[in-house]
């Protein structure tokens, strides 16, 4: 069979999970993955991107459209394709009383082929390790425990549902390193995530999903640019009445969004704008509680989509 | 309410002391299993032990008599003894007549499943026929029973008892630890099947280790089988043990063969793990599957003869509860141990064993969920 240069296409994806009333967490997604790119799915609770991961990992059945993975569908392919892809699920707790040595020699068994034991410990850093229960180690040690368990087949396509949730800074680029690691191998990963930061450092292409469909979609930087310039300035108001058209006619300022009381202006020239915009607080008896200027980043781009940030729960439909 | 009282009641409610109370409260009334331990399964076991155990006007005495002679009389005279109005005293006793062959009386008289053997022997020196009295003296009820059928076959004439004679056998296999230690194994084969397939099974899908295992090549059968394999290699080890414990300590011995018995513990390991298989099919959570083991193992021990025999409850029920899987097994496991039976006697037992064991597999397997 022809390597196809997507190793994943969907198209119309949704799933109904039944209930009463019954839930849509997914509604309508096309996704294409183009081999050897890491995808992120960013979105915040609830969007749906676990459902999707699990449809596309064939553990979840679609209520309605069409999935390929390496080629082939889940239905007619099941073990060809198991033994292609590594997955990571979002909440999985490991056999407490085992060690990761033993952990792996049984995802291993499973294969019959891939790195060995040893190999696997290494590239996730775990040898130290290796014979300890899994109850001892740290959150960032099981995930990375984890990440080896997706790693064993020695599979092309990753899975990994969000990897660093819930875990320190340092742990997380830990994992970084290692995703970044796969992909220069070559092979495909998709992540999910709410971390617009791991979105920006880890994904080539990243779908922004919320309440259960994709709302943008490209590489992190074209998103970025998309919303027409590179830095934004946020202001909390504390006096004063400013009138966003106003402020959105001054040199450098390109857009101004307004959320819940915070200001929020896209701007093309830093410099150019917080003058004019100084000025014109001054001038109008506006007062700011806090005053920020930083790089804009995908968190914005969110932001100015749905009028929420990540962190926040999706609201019920 | 004047506006003290108010206040008073205002206050009461935001002590922490109420609403650590009150939160306790809503915690044990929201969940139904609890509800059900604490009030519904007390007063069901008491109905259960009471119709076990209850008190009869009247003391029933199992006695065989042995076919062959002219045992006519003597059946005739013990039946109807109650209604001998010169020994009122009788009038509390019923016999439960058996006319059986002698070695199978004597079996059953060792294993406790008669108070007495009577056997007519000519004796022509007497000029007509001799009673022996076969008992095991270290009963009571074959104690009682050997001396109430004396008075009811020959009442207080005394020249009588030249024309008896007493054959004492105390038998093992009829005391209380050889009945109980079956029915133990019985009990902890069940236990090995629910707990330790059915629990671990919805453990490893609560832990969505089922479904982690799912995304990998693995085959489900071989998932399945080995869960069987290692909880078939405890059971073994456990079983063994207890055998050889009761065979120690308490000299129990086994009067049939070894291989009937490993038959049996085969079987019955198969048949109640399959029985944890279907219990685990569908349940969700730990809550739900502890309290659906409890409902299907709690009766069995009650009703199904593993600390006192199901004779106990009325005959009526007999019937229904020989149809349960596990009183299959302690019958057919004591018929070997006990009675020295060979398997081809006990196809009842083994056939509904069988059974249980192929209905569920085929259910559970239909219905497992996997994630
Ligand atoms: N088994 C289920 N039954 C019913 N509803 C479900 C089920 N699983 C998920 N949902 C609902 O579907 C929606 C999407 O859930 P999903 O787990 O895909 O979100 P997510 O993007 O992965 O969120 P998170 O970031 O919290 O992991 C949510 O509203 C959730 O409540
Ligand atoms: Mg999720």
């Amino acid at each position: 069979m022809a390597e196809a240069a997507y190793v994943i296409e969907c198209r119309g994806l949704r799933k109904v999970y039944p209930g009463n009333p019954p839930v849509e967490a997914v509604c309508g997604i096309d996704f294409l993955v183009r081999r050897g790119t890491c995808v992120g799915l960013l979105g915040p609770n609830g969007a749906g991107k676990t459902t999707t991961l699990e449809i596309l990992e064939g553990l979840l059945k679609p209520t309605d459209g069409e999935v390929r993975v390496l080629g082939g569908t889940w239905d007619s392919d099941e073990l060809r394709l198991r033994r292609r892809i590594g997955v990571s699920l979002q909440e999985t707790r490991l056999a407490d009383r085992l060690t990761p040595r033993e952990t792996l020699h049984l995802f291993r068994s499973f294969y019959g082929c891939g790195p060995s034991v040893e190999e696997l410990l290494l590239l996730v850093g775990l040898e130290d390790k290796a014979d300890a229960y899994i109850r001892n180690l740290s959150g960032g040690q099981k995930q990375r425990l984890a990440i080896a368990c997706a790693l064993v087949g020695e599979p092309e396509l990753i899975f990994l549902d969000e990897p660093t949730t819930g875990l320190d800074p340092q742990s997380r680029r830990q994992v970084w390193s290692i995703i970044r690691n796969l992909r220069e191998q070559g092979r495909t990963v998709v992540l999910s995530t709410h971390y617009m930061e791991e979105a920006e450092q880890l994904c080539d292409y990243v779908a922004i999903i919320d309440r259960g469909v994709v709302i943008a979609e490209g590489p992190p930087v074209s998103l970025v640019a998309e919303l027409g310039g590179d830095h934004v300035i946020e202001i909390a108001i504390e006096q004063g009445n400013p009138d966003p058209a106003q402020i959105e006619s001054l040199p450098g300022v390109r857009d101004v969004g307004q959320f819940r009381g915070l200001l929020q202006l896209t701007v093309t020239d830093p410099q150019l704008a917080l003058e004019a915009l100084l000025h014109y607080m001054r001038q109008n008896g506006v007062v700011a509680a806090t005053l920020r200027a930083r790089h804009a980043s995908l968190e914005d781009v969110f932001l100015r989509l749905t009028g929420r940030t990540l962190e926040e729960e999706t609201p019920n439909l | 309410m004047d506006a003290f009282g108010l206040d008073l009641i205002r206050r009461i409610r935001e002590h922490p002391l109420y609403q650590l109370t009150v939160t306790r409260l809503r915690e044990f009334y929201r969940e139904p299993e609890a509800v059900f331990w604490v009030y519904v399964f007390p007063l069901l076991m008491t109905v259960g032990l009471g119709i076990a155990f209850r008190t009869e006007p009247v003391t029933t005495l199992v006695v065989d008599v042995v076919r062959g002679g002219n045992i006519q009389g003597v059946t005739e005279r013990l039946r109807t003894a109650h209604e001998q109005s010169d020994q009122p005293y009788l009038r509390a006793f019923r016999f439960r007549i058996v006319e059986n062959d002698l070695n199978i009386a004597l079996t059953r008289l060792r294993v406790g499943k008669t108070d007495l053997v009577i056997e007519r022997q000519a004796a022509p020196e007497l000029d007509q026929n001799r009673t022996i009295f076969h008992f095991d003296p270290t009963r009571k009820d074959s104690l009682l029973a050997r001396v109430v059928a004396q008075v009811a076959l020959y009442g207080d004439h005394t020249h009588w008892i030249g024309n008896t004679s007493d054959v004492t056998q105390s038998g093992k296999g009829g005391r209380y630890i050889d009945f109980l230690i079956p029915g133990l194994v019985g009990m902890n084969l069940l236990a090995g099947g629910l707990w330790g397939i059915g629990y671990v099974a919805v453990e490893l899908r609560v832990r969505k280790l089922l479904k982690r295992l799912l995304a990998t090549p693995m085959r489900k059968w071989q998932f399945l089988l080995a869960l069987l394999l290692s909880r078939f290699i405890f059971t073994v080890t456990e079983v063994v043990l207890l055998l050889l414990f009761a065979w120690l300590f308490f000299d129990v011995s086994i009067f049939g063969s070894y291989l009937a018995v490993a038959v049996l513990l085969v079987l019955g390991g198969w048949s109640f793990s399959g029985l944890g298989l279907l219990v685990a099919s569908r349940a969700r959570t730990l809550e739900a599957i502890s309290g659906l083991i409890n409902l299907v193992t709690l009766p069995m021990w009650l009703l199904s003869g593993v600390f006192f025999s199901y004779e106990r409850f009325p005959e009526v029920l007999h019937p229904l509860i020989r149809l349960l899987p596990l009183t299959s097994f302690n019958d057919a496991l004591r018929g070997v141990m006990l009675e020295g039976q060979c398997l081809l006697n006990l196809s009842w037992e083994i056939g509904n064993l069988i059974l249980w064991g192929l209905v569920s597999f085929v259910l559970a397997l239909r219905w497992f969920r996997w994630q």
